[in-house]
Protein backbone atom coordinates (compact mmCIF):
# COMPACT_ATOMS: atom_id res chain seq x y z
CA UNK A 1 0.00 0.00 0.00
CA UNK A 2 2.75 2.35 1.04
CA UNK A 3 4.65 1.33 -2.04
CA UNK A 4 1.66 2.09 -4.24
CA UNK A 5 1.20 5.54 -2.76
CA UNK A 6 4.86 6.27 -3.17
CA UNK A 7 4.71 5.22 -6.81
CA UNK A 8 1.73 7.47 -7.47
CA UNK A 9 3.32 10.33 -5.58
CA UNK A 10 6.49 10.10 -7.63
CA UNK A 11 4.48 10.18 -10.83
CA UNK A 12 1.99 12.76 -9.62
CA UNK A 13 3.15 15.51 -12.02
CA UNK A 14 2.61 13.24 -15.03
CA UNK A 15 -0.74 11.97 -13.79
CA UNK A 16 -1.91 15.49 -12.99
CA UNK A 17 -0.90 16.61 -16.42
CA UNK A 18 -3.02 13.81 -17.91
CA UNK A 19 -5.87 14.58 -15.56
CA UNK A 20 -5.90 18.19 -16.71
CA UNK A 21 -6.13 17.07 -20.32
CA UNK A 22 -9.04 14.79 -19.44
CA UNK A 23 -10.86 17.41 -17.42
CA UNK A 24 -10.11 20.16 -19.90
CA UNK A 25 -11.66 18.23 -22.77
CA UNK A 26 -14.62 17.21 -20.63
CA UNK A 27 -15.16 20.79 -19.41
CA UNK A 28 -14.93 22.32 -22.87
CA UNK A 29 -17.23 19.67 -24.31
CA UNK A 30 -19.70 20.19 -21.46
CA UNK A 31 -19.69 23.94 -22.03
CA UNK A 32 -20.36 23.66 -25.77
CA UNK A 33 -22.88 20.87 -25.22
CA UNK A 34 -24.92 23.06 -22.90
CA UNK A 35 -24.89 26.08 -25.20
CA UNK A 36 -25.46 24.10 -28.39
CA UNK A 37 -27.95 21.74 -26.76
CA UNK A 38 -29.97 24.60 -25.30
CA UNK A 39 -30.21 26.40 -28.63
CA UNK A 40 -30.93 23.26 -30.61
CA UNK A 41 -33.39 21.99 -27.98
CA UNK A 42 -35.34 25.26 -27.95
CA UNK A 43 -35.36 25.25 -31.72
CA UNK A 44 -36.65 21.70 -31.84
CA UNK A 45 -39.31 22.46 -29.25
CA UNK A 46 -40.71 25.56 -30.86
CA UNK A 47 -39.70 25.92 -34.50
CA UNK A 48 -42.22 23.86 -36.42
CA UNK A 49 -40.50 23.99 -39.77
CA UNK A 50 -40.31 20.65 -41.56
CA UNK A 51 -36.79 21.19 -42.91
CA UNK A 52 -35.42 22.40 -39.56
CA UNK A 53 -36.98 19.44 -37.77
CA UNK A 54 -35.69 16.94 -40.30
CA UNK A 55 -32.17 18.38 -40.21
CA UNK A 56 -32.15 18.23 -36.41
CA UNK A 57 -33.35 14.64 -36.46
CA UNK A 58 -30.68 13.64 -38.98
CA UNK A 59 -27.96 15.24 -36.86
CA UNK A 60 -29.16 13.45 -33.72
CA UNK A 61 -29.42 10.13 -35.54
CA UNK A 62 -25.87 10.39 -36.89
CA UNK A 63 -24.47 10.69 -33.39
CA UNK A 64 -26.79 8.03 -32.06
CA UNK A 65 -25.82 5.31 -34.53
CA UNK A 66 -22.17 6.03 -35.32
CA UNK A 67 -19.71 5.26 -32.51
CA UNK A 68 -17.78 8.15 -30.95
CA UNK A 69 -14.59 6.30 -31.84
CA UNK A 70 -15.45 6.54 -35.53
CA UNK A 71 -16.26 10.24 -35.21
CA UNK A 72 -12.85 10.82 -33.63
CA UNK A 73 -11.23 9.16 -36.62
CA UNK A 74 -13.33 11.24 -38.97
CA UNK A 75 -12.27 14.53 -37.41
CA UNK A 76 -8.67 13.56 -36.75
CA UNK A 77 -7.83 11.76 -40.01
CA UNK A 78 -10.53 12.14 -42.62
CA UNK A 79 -11.38 15.83 -42.31
CA UNK A 80 -7.75 17.04 -42.33
CA UNK A 81 -6.96 14.73 -45.26
CA UNK A 82 -9.91 15.98 -47.25
CA UNK A 83 -9.60 19.65 -46.45
CA UNK A 84 -5.97 20.45 -45.63
CA UNK A 85 -7.19 21.75 -42.26
CA UNK A 86 -4.80 21.02 -39.44
CA UNK A 87 -6.76 19.47 -36.60
CA UNK A 88 -4.97 18.52 -33.41
CA UNK A 89 -6.07 15.53 -31.37
CA UNK A 90 -7.39 17.80 -28.65
CA UNK A 91 -9.37 19.91 -31.09
CA UNK A 92 -10.82 16.81 -32.74
CA UNK A 93 -11.76 15.45 -29.33
CA UNK A 94 -13.42 18.67 -28.16
CA UNK A 95 -15.29 18.96 -31.46
CA UNK A 96 -16.59 15.42 -31.41
CA UNK A 97 -17.57 15.45 -27.74
CA UNK A 98 -19.24 18.83 -28.15
CA UNK A 99 -21.25 17.73 -31.17
CA UNK A 100 -22.25 14.51 -29.47
CA UNK A 101 -23.02 16.24 -26.17
CA UNK A 102 -25.07 18.94 -27.88
CA UNK A 103 -27.18 16.37 -29.67
CA UNK A 104 -27.89 14.54 -26.42
CA UNK A 105 -28.42 17.78 -24.54
CA UNK A 106 -30.90 19.03 -27.10
CA UNK A 107 -33.03 15.97 -26.41
CA UNK A 108 -32.95 16.72 -22.69
CA UNK A 109 -33.82 20.39 -23.25
CA UNK A 110 -36.58 19.66 -25.70
CA UNK A 111 -38.07 17.00 -23.44
CA UNK A 112 -38.08 19.38 -20.48
CA UNK A 113 -39.64 22.22 -22.48
CA UNK A 114 -42.36 19.92 -23.76
CA UNK A 115 -43.43 19.15 -20.19
CA UNK A 116 -44.27 22.81 -19.52
CA UNK A 117 -47.98 23.18 -20.25
CA UNK A 118 -49.10 25.61 -22.94
CA UNK A 119 -51.25 27.30 -20.31
CA UNK A 120 -48.11 28.49 -18.49
CA UNK A 121 -47.14 30.39 -21.63
CA UNK A 122 -50.66 31.85 -21.78
CA UNK A 123 -50.52 32.89 -18.13
CA UNK A 124 -47.18 34.60 -18.65
CA UNK A 125 -48.37 36.44 -21.73
CA UNK A 126 -51.62 37.40 -20.02
CA UNK A 127 -49.71 39.53 -17.50
CA UNK A 128 -47.87 41.26 -20.32
CA UNK A 129 -44.49 39.51 -20.22
CA UNK A 130 -42.39 39.86 -23.37
CA UNK A 131 -41.18 36.73 -25.11
CA UNK A 132 -37.75 37.00 -23.52
CA UNK A 133 -39.18 37.65 -20.03
CA UNK A 134 -41.58 34.76 -20.45
CA UNK A 135 -38.78 32.36 -21.27
CA UNK A 136 -36.26 33.65 -18.76
CA UNK A 137 -38.59 34.08 -15.80
CA UNK A 138 -41.32 31.49 -16.31
CA UNK A 139 -40.50 28.72 -18.75
CA UNK A 140 -36.75 28.08 -18.42
CA UNK A 141 -36.62 28.12 -14.59
CA UNK A 142 -39.24 25.39 -14.57
CA UNK A 143 -37.64 23.48 -17.42
CA UNK A 144 -34.10 23.66 -15.98
CA UNK A 145 -35.18 21.73 -12.90
CA UNK A 146 -36.36 18.95 -15.14
CA UNK A 147 -33.20 19.10 -17.26
CA UNK A 148 -30.73 18.89 -14.39
CA UNK A 149 -30.76 15.13 -13.71
CA UNK A 150 -30.32 14.25 -17.38
CA UNK A 151 -27.73 16.97 -17.94
CA UNK A 152 -25.62 15.82 -14.98
CA UNK A 153 -25.81 12.26 -16.25
CA UNK A 154 -24.59 13.46 -19.60
CA UNK A 155 -21.56 15.10 -17.95
CA UNK A 156 -20.60 11.81 -16.29
CA UNK A 157 -20.91 10.08 -19.65
CA UNK A 158 -18.73 12.73 -21.27
CA UNK A 159 -16.07 12.32 -18.57
CA UNK A 160 -16.05 8.54 -18.98
CA UNK A 161 -15.97 8.68 -22.75
CA UNK A 162 -12.97 11.04 -22.81
CA UNK A 163 -10.82 7.93 -22.32
CA UNK A 164 -11.29 7.33 -26.07
CA UNK A 165 -9.13 10.37 -26.92
CA UNK A 166 -6.05 8.18 -26.56
CA UNK A 167 -6.59 6.93 -30.10
CA UNK A 168 -6.17 10.38 -31.61
CA UNK A 169 -2.93 10.91 -29.74
CA UNK A 170 -4.14 13.03 -26.84
CA UNK A 171 -2.18 12.30 -23.70
CA UNK A 172 -4.88 12.10 -21.07
CA UNK A 173 -4.78 10.51 -17.66
CA UNK A 174 -5.32 7.04 -19.12
CA UNK A 175 -2.46 7.44 -21.57
CA UNK A 176 -0.19 8.81 -18.84
CA UNK A 177 -0.97 5.79 -16.69
CA UNK A 178 -0.11 3.46 -19.52
CA UNK A 179 3.21 5.24 -20.02
CA UNK A 180 3.99 4.85 -16.33
CA UNK A 181 3.06 1.18 -16.46
CA UNK A 182 5.47 0.60 -19.32
CA UNK A 183 8.24 2.19 -17.34
CA UNK A 184 7.52 0.75 -13.89
CA UNK A 185 5.72 -2.52 -14.70
CA UNK A 186 3.11 -1.76 -12.06
CA UNK A 187 -0.18 -2.22 -13.90
CA UNK A 188 -2.18 -3.11 -10.82
CA UNK A 189 -1.43 0.10 -8.95
CA UNK A 190 -2.17 2.35 -11.89
CA UNK A 191 -5.34 0.66 -13.03
CA UNK A 192 -6.59 0.70 -9.45
CA UNK A 193 -5.79 4.40 -9.41
CA UNK A 194 -7.75 4.97 -12.64
CA UNK A 195 -10.68 3.01 -11.31
CA UNK A 196 -10.79 5.05 -8.12
CA UNK A 197 -10.24 8.29 -10.02
CA UNK A 198 -13.15 7.83 -12.42
CA UNK A 199 -15.32 6.59 -9.59
CA UNK A 200 -14.46 9.68 -7.54
CA UNK A 201 -15.21 11.96 -10.50
CA UNK A 202 -18.45 10.38 -11.64
CA UNK A 203 -20.09 8.81 -8.64
CA UNK A 204 -20.91 12.07 -6.83
CA UNK A 205 -22.44 13.45 -10.03
CA UNK A 206 -24.40 10.30 -10.55
CA UNK A 207 -25.73 10.46 -6.98
CA UNK A 208 -26.59 14.11 -7.32
CA UNK A 209 -28.51 13.35 -10.48
CA UNK A 210 -30.49 10.59 -8.80
CA UNK A 211 -31.23 12.81 -5.78
CA UNK A 212 -32.52 15.60 -8.01
CA UNK A 213 -34.60 13.18 -10.01
CA UNK A 214 -36.27 11.93 -6.86
CA UNK A 215 -36.87 15.44 -5.63
CA UNK A 216 -38.65 16.52 -8.80
CA UNK A 217 -40.89 13.48 -8.94
CA UNK B 1 -75.77 44.59 -10.78
CA UNK B 2 -75.97 48.18 -11.92
CA UNK B 3 -77.46 49.82 -14.93
CA UNK B 4 -74.59 50.29 -17.31
CA UNK B 5 -76.19 50.56 -20.71
CA UNK B 6 -75.40 54.28 -20.81
CA UNK B 7 -71.81 53.90 -19.69
CA UNK B 8 -69.11 54.29 -22.35
CA UNK B 9 -68.13 51.23 -24.32
CA UNK B 10 -64.75 49.90 -23.17
CA UNK B 11 -64.25 46.96 -25.50
CA UNK B 12 -66.14 46.85 -28.77
CA UNK B 13 -65.86 43.55 -30.59
CA UNK B 14 -67.52 43.58 -33.98
CA UNK B 15 -68.04 40.68 -36.38
CA UNK B 16 -65.17 38.70 -34.87
CA UNK B 17 -64.52 35.52 -36.82
CA UNK B 18 -61.91 32.97 -35.82
CA UNK B 19 -60.80 29.77 -37.47
CA UNK B 20 -58.69 26.97 -36.07
CA UNK B 21 -57.34 25.70 -39.37
CA UNK B 22 -60.55 25.16 -41.30
CA UNK B 23 -62.79 24.89 -38.26
CA UNK B 24 -64.80 28.00 -37.46
CA UNK B 25 -64.65 28.64 -33.71
CA UNK B 26 -66.16 32.15 -33.76
CA UNK B 27 -68.63 33.28 -36.38
CA UNK B 28 -69.36 36.99 -36.62
CA UNK B 29 -69.39 37.63 -32.89
CA UNK B 30 -70.25 41.21 -31.95
CA UNK B 31 -70.30 42.33 -28.35
CA UNK B 32 -69.81 45.74 -26.77
CA UNK B 33 -68.66 45.71 -23.16
CA UNK B 34 -69.49 48.86 -21.24
CA UNK B 35 -67.46 50.31 -18.40
CA UNK B 36 -68.38 48.73 -15.04
CA UNK B 37 -70.51 46.16 -16.77
CA UNK B 38 -70.50 42.49 -15.83
CA UNK B 39 -71.15 40.32 -18.87
CA UNK B 40 -71.61 36.61 -18.31
CA UNK B 41 -71.14 34.31 -21.29
CA UNK B 42 -73.00 31.01 -21.17
CA UNK B 43 -73.21 28.19 -23.67
CA UNK B 44 -72.58 24.52 -24.27
CA UNK B 45 -69.08 23.07 -24.30
CA UNK B 46 -67.15 23.90 -27.45
CA UNK B 47 -69.32 26.86 -28.45
CA UNK B 48 -66.36 29.25 -28.43
CA UNK B 49 -66.55 30.96 -25.04
CA UNK B 50 -62.89 30.48 -24.17
CA UNK B 51 -61.86 31.34 -27.70
CA UNK B 52 -63.73 34.63 -27.51
CA UNK B 53 -62.10 35.62 -24.21
CA UNK B 54 -58.67 34.67 -25.54
CA UNK B 55 -59.20 36.83 -28.62
CA UNK B 56 -59.89 39.83 -26.38
CA UNK B 57 -56.35 39.77 -24.94
CA UNK B 58 -54.54 38.49 -27.98
CA UNK B 59 -53.87 34.91 -26.90
CA UNK B 60 -55.56 34.00 -30.20
CA UNK B 61 -55.50 35.90 -33.46
CA UNK B 62 -58.74 36.54 -35.33
CA UNK B 63 -59.27 36.19 -39.05
CA UNK B 64 -61.94 38.85 -39.47
CA UNK B 65 -63.72 41.56 -37.51
CA UNK B 66 -62.48 44.26 -35.18
CA UNK B 67 -61.85 44.60 -31.46
CA UNK B 68 -61.78 48.26 -30.49
CA UNK B 69 -60.17 49.20 -27.21
CA UNK B 70 -59.25 52.80 -26.37
CA UNK B 71 -59.68 53.89 -29.95
CA UNK B 72 -57.48 51.20 -31.48
CA UNK B 73 -58.41 48.09 -33.39
CA UNK B 74 -56.61 45.23 -31.71
CA UNK B 75 -57.67 42.74 -34.36
CA UNK B 76 -55.31 44.32 -36.87
CA UNK B 77 -52.08 42.44 -37.40
CA UNK B 78 -49.05 43.99 -35.72
CA UNK B 79 -50.83 44.97 -32.51
CA UNK B 80 -48.47 45.20 -29.55
CA UNK B 81 -50.47 43.22 -27.02
CA UNK B 82 -48.25 43.80 -24.03
CA UNK B 83 -49.66 47.18 -23.02
CA UNK B 84 -53.17 45.89 -23.74
CA UNK B 85 -52.72 42.85 -21.50
CA UNK B 86 -51.74 45.10 -18.63
CA UNK B 87 -55.19 46.67 -18.88
CA UNK B 88 -57.15 43.48 -19.57
CA UNK B 89 -56.48 40.87 -16.88
CA UNK B 90 -57.31 37.20 -17.34
CA UNK B 91 -57.88 34.33 -14.94
CA UNK B 92 -57.81 30.72 -16.15
CA UNK B 93 -59.66 27.58 -15.19
CA UNK B 94 -56.49 25.84 -14.04
CA UNK B 95 -55.10 28.86 -12.07
CA UNK B 96 -51.70 28.72 -13.79
CA UNK B 97 -49.73 30.18 -10.93
CA UNK B 98 -46.00 29.93 -11.64
CA UNK B 99 -45.03 26.88 -9.56
CA UNK B 100 -41.37 27.83 -9.11
CA UNK B 101 -42.23 31.22 -7.61
CA UNK B 102 -43.58 32.06 -4.18
CA UNK B 103 -46.92 33.82 -3.91
CA UNK B 104 -45.00 37.07 -3.44
CA UNK B 105 -43.00 36.59 -6.64
CA UNK B 106 -46.06 35.45 -8.56
CA UNK B 107 -47.75 38.69 -7.58
CA UNK B 108 -44.75 40.95 -8.22
CA UNK B 109 -43.67 39.56 -11.60
CA UNK B 110 -46.08 41.68 -13.62
CA UNK B 111 -46.03 44.92 -11.62
CA UNK B 112 -42.25 44.99 -11.18
CA UNK B 113 -40.94 43.49 -14.41
CA UNK B 114 -43.63 44.46 -16.88
CA UNK B 115 -44.93 47.71 -15.44
CA UNK B 116 -41.56 48.67 -13.90
CA UNK B 117 -43.22 49.87 -10.72
CA UNK B 118 -41.18 50.19 -7.52
CA UNK B 119 -41.04 46.89 -5.70
CA UNK B 120 -42.04 48.27 -2.32
CA UNK B 121 -45.14 49.93 -3.70
CA UNK B 122 -46.15 46.84 -5.69
CA UNK B 123 -45.66 44.70 -2.61
CA UNK B 124 -47.83 47.00 -0.51
CA UNK B 125 -50.58 46.74 -3.09
CA UNK B 126 -50.22 42.95 -3.30
CA UNK B 127 -50.51 42.69 0.46
CA UNK B 128 -53.65 44.81 0.42
CA UNK B 129 -55.20 42.65 -2.28
CA UNK B 130 -54.27 39.43 -0.47
CA UNK B 131 -55.92 40.83 2.63
CA UNK B 132 -59.09 41.42 0.65
CA UNK B 133 -59.24 37.80 -0.53
CA UNK B 134 -58.42 36.50 2.95
CA UNK B 135 -54.91 35.24 2.19
CA UNK B 136 -52.75 37.86 3.85
CA UNK B 137 -50.66 35.19 5.60
CA UNK B 138 -49.76 33.36 2.38
CA UNK B 139 -47.20 35.73 0.91
CA UNK B 140 -44.32 33.29 1.44
CA UNK B 141 -46.14 30.13 0.44
CA UNK B 142 -45.52 28.28 -2.78
CA UNK B 143 -48.40 27.30 -5.06
CA UNK B 144 -48.02 23.61 -4.21
CA UNK B 145 -48.77 24.40 -0.57
CA UNK B 146 -52.15 25.95 -1.39
CA UNK B 147 -55.60 24.49 -1.97
CA UNK B 148 -57.29 24.95 -5.32
CA UNK B 149 -59.51 27.69 -4.02
CA UNK B 150 -56.55 29.51 -2.51
CA UNK B 151 -54.58 29.19 -5.73
CA UNK B 152 -57.45 30.61 -7.73
CA UNK B 153 -57.82 33.56 -5.37
CA UNK B 154 -54.08 34.23 -5.71
CA UNK B 155 -54.44 34.02 -9.49
CA UNK B 156 -57.18 36.65 -9.30
CA UNK B 157 -54.95 38.85 -7.17
CA UNK B 158 -52.11 38.36 -9.65
CA UNK B 159 -54.32 39.74 -12.41
CA UNK B 160 -55.65 42.55 -10.21
CA UNK B 161 -52.19 43.65 -9.16
CA UNK B 162 -51.69 45.01 -12.68
CA UNK B 163 -54.56 47.44 -12.04
CA UNK B 164 -56.51 46.26 -15.08
CA UNK B 165 -59.58 48.05 -16.40
CA UNK B 166 -61.23 44.81 -17.43
CA UNK B 167 -61.06 41.29 -16.06
CA UNK B 168 -61.72 38.13 -18.06
CA UNK B 169 -62.66 34.98 -16.14
CA UNK B 170 -62.68 31.65 -17.97
CA UNK B 171 -64.54 29.05 -15.92
CA UNK B 172 -62.45 29.86 -12.91
CA UNK B 173 -64.35 27.52 -10.58
CA UNK B 174 -64.65 24.57 -12.95
CA UNK B 175 -61.57 22.78 -11.59
CA UNK B 176 -62.44 23.35 -7.92
CA UNK B 177 -63.91 21.03 -5.34
CA UNK B 178 -67.47 22.14 -4.60
CA UNK B 179 -66.66 23.46 -1.13
CA UNK B 180 -64.11 25.87 -2.60
CA UNK B 181 -66.27 27.31 -5.33
CA UNK B 182 -67.95 29.74 -2.98
CA UNK B 183 -64.77 31.41 -1.73
CA UNK B 184 -63.73 32.21 -5.28
CA UNK B 185 -67.15 33.39 -6.43
CA UNK B 186 -67.35 35.67 -3.40
CA UNK B 187 -64.16 37.40 -4.51
CA UNK B 188 -65.61 37.99 -7.98
CA UNK B 189 -68.88 39.25 -6.51
CA UNK B 190 -66.85 41.68 -4.42
CA UNK B 191 -65.15 42.97 -7.55
CA UNK B 192 -68.52 43.43 -9.24
CA UNK B 193 -69.74 45.48 -6.28
CA UNK B 194 -66.68 47.68 -6.59
CA UNK B 195 -67.49 48.41 -10.21
CA UNK B 196 -64.91 46.25 -11.99
CA UNK B 197 -65.69 45.65 -15.66
CA UNK B 198 -65.77 41.91 -16.20
CA UNK B 199 -66.45 39.26 -18.81
CA UNK B 200 -67.16 35.97 -17.09
CA UNK B 201 -67.51 32.51 -18.59
CA UNK B 202 -69.06 30.12 -16.09
CA UNK B 203 -71.23 27.07 -15.68
CA UNK B 204 -72.45 28.24 -12.24
CA UNK B 205 -75.96 29.32 -13.17
CA UNK B 206 -76.89 30.71 -9.76
CA UNK B 207 -73.76 32.80 -9.73
CA UNK B 208 -74.33 33.96 -13.31
CA UNK B 209 -77.76 35.19 -12.39
CA UNK B 210 -76.50 36.96 -9.28
CA UNK B 211 -73.48 38.71 -10.78
CA UNK B 212 -74.46 39.50 -14.36
CA UNK B 213 -75.74 42.76 -15.78
CA UNK B 214 -76.17 40.96 -19.06
CA UNK B 215 -76.19 37.35 -20.14
CA UNK B 216 -74.71 36.45 -23.51
CA UNK B 217 -75.67 33.00 -24.71
CA UNK B 218 -73.43 31.42 -27.35
CA UNK B 219 -73.85 28.33 -29.49
CA UNK B 220 -71.67 26.99 -32.30
CA UNK B 221 -69.42 30.01 -32.38
CA UNK B 222 -72.26 32.53 -32.56
CA UNK B 223 -74.05 34.75 -30.10
CA UNK B 224 -77.53 33.33 -29.96
CA UNK B 225 -79.16 35.52 -27.38
CA UNK B 226 -78.34 38.54 -25.25
CA UNK B 227 -80.62 39.20 -22.35
CA UNK B 228 -80.98 40.44 -18.80
CA UNK B 229 -80.30 37.74 -16.24
CA UNK B 230 -83.87 37.74 -14.94
CA UNK B 231 -85.37 37.32 -18.38
CA UNK B 232 -82.75 34.83 -19.53
CA UNK B 233 -83.29 32.52 -16.58
CA UNK B 234 -87.08 32.81 -16.40
CA UNK B 235 -88.15 33.24 -20.02
CA UNK B 236 -85.34 33.10 -22.55
CA UNK B 237 -86.11 34.35 -26.04
CA UNK B 238 -84.61 31.47 -28.00
CA UNK B 239 -85.37 27.77 -28.03
CA UNK B 240 -81.70 26.97 -27.93
CA UNK B 241 -81.29 28.82 -24.67
CA UNK B 242 -84.38 27.04 -23.28
CA UNK B 243 -82.92 23.68 -24.21
CA UNK B 244 -79.56 24.67 -22.73
CA UNK B 245 -81.12 25.78 -19.46
CA UNK B 246 -83.30 22.70 -19.18
CA UNK B 247 -80.15 20.64 -18.83
CA UNK B 248 -79.34 22.42 -15.60
CA UNK B 249 -82.69 21.55 -13.99
CA UNK B 250 -83.33 18.34 -12.17
N1 LIG C 1 -56.14 25.28 -29.94
C1 LIG C 1 -57.17 24.81 -30.66
N2 LIG C 1 -56.95 24.19 -31.82
C2 LIG C 1 -57.98 23.74 -32.58
N3 LIG C 1 -59.26 23.85 -32.24
C3 LIG C 1 -59.55 24.45 -31.08
C4 LIG C 1 -58.53 24.97 -30.24
N4 LIG C 1 -59.11 25.52 -29.15
C5 LIG C 1 -60.44 25.35 -29.31
N5 LIG C 1 -60.71 24.72 -30.46
C6 LIG C 1 -62.06 24.40 -31.00
O1 LIG C 1 -62.78 25.61 -31.08
C7 LIG C 1 -64.10 25.44 -30.63
C8 LIG C 1 -64.40 26.40 -29.49
O2 LIG C 1 -63.61 26.02 -28.36
P1 LIG C 1 -63.65 26.78 -26.99
O3 LIG C 1 -62.57 26.21 -26.14
O4 LIG C 1 -63.64 28.23 -27.22
O5 LIG C 1 -65.05 26.34 -26.41
P2 LIG C 1 -65.69 26.65 -24.99
O6 LIG C 1 -67.02 27.27 -25.26
O7 LIG C 1 -64.75 27.40 -24.15
O8 LIG C 1 -65.92 25.19 -24.42
P3 LIG C 1 -65.81 24.67 -22.89
O9 LIG C 1 -67.08 25.03 -22.22
O10 LIG C 1 -65.67 23.19 -23.07
O11 LIG C 1 -64.61 25.31 -22.30
C9 LIG C 1 -64.24 24.00 -30.23
O12 LIG C 1 -64.85 23.31 -31.29
C10 LIG C 1 -62.82 23.53 -30.04
O13 LIG C 1 -62.72 22.17 -30.38
MG1 LIG D 1 -63.65 26.95 -22.41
Amino acid sequence: MLHALELLWQNAPLLLDGLWATLGIAAAATFFSIIGGALLGMMRASWNNAIVQAAARAYLELFRVIPILVWLFVFFFAVPAASSLDISGTLAAVTVFSLWGASEMSDIVRGALKTIPQAQYDAGRAIGLSGAQLHLRVILPQAVRRMLPGAINLVTRIIKTTSLVVIVGVVDVVKRSQQIIERTKEPFVLYAFLLLLFFALCHPLSRLSRRLEKRFN
Amino acid sequence: MTTTANAPVLIDAACVTKFYDTRKALDNVSLAIHAKEVVVILGPSGCGKSTFLRCLNGLETVQAGSIRFHGRDLARPGTDWRPVRQRIGMVFQSYELFPHLSVRDNLLLGPVHVQKRPRAEALRQAEGLLERVGLADRLDSFPRQLSGGQKQRIAIVRALSMNPEVMLFDEVTAALDPEMVREVLDVILGLARNGMTMVIVTHEMGFARAVADRIVFMDEGRICETNTPVKFFTAPDTDRAKRFLSRFLY
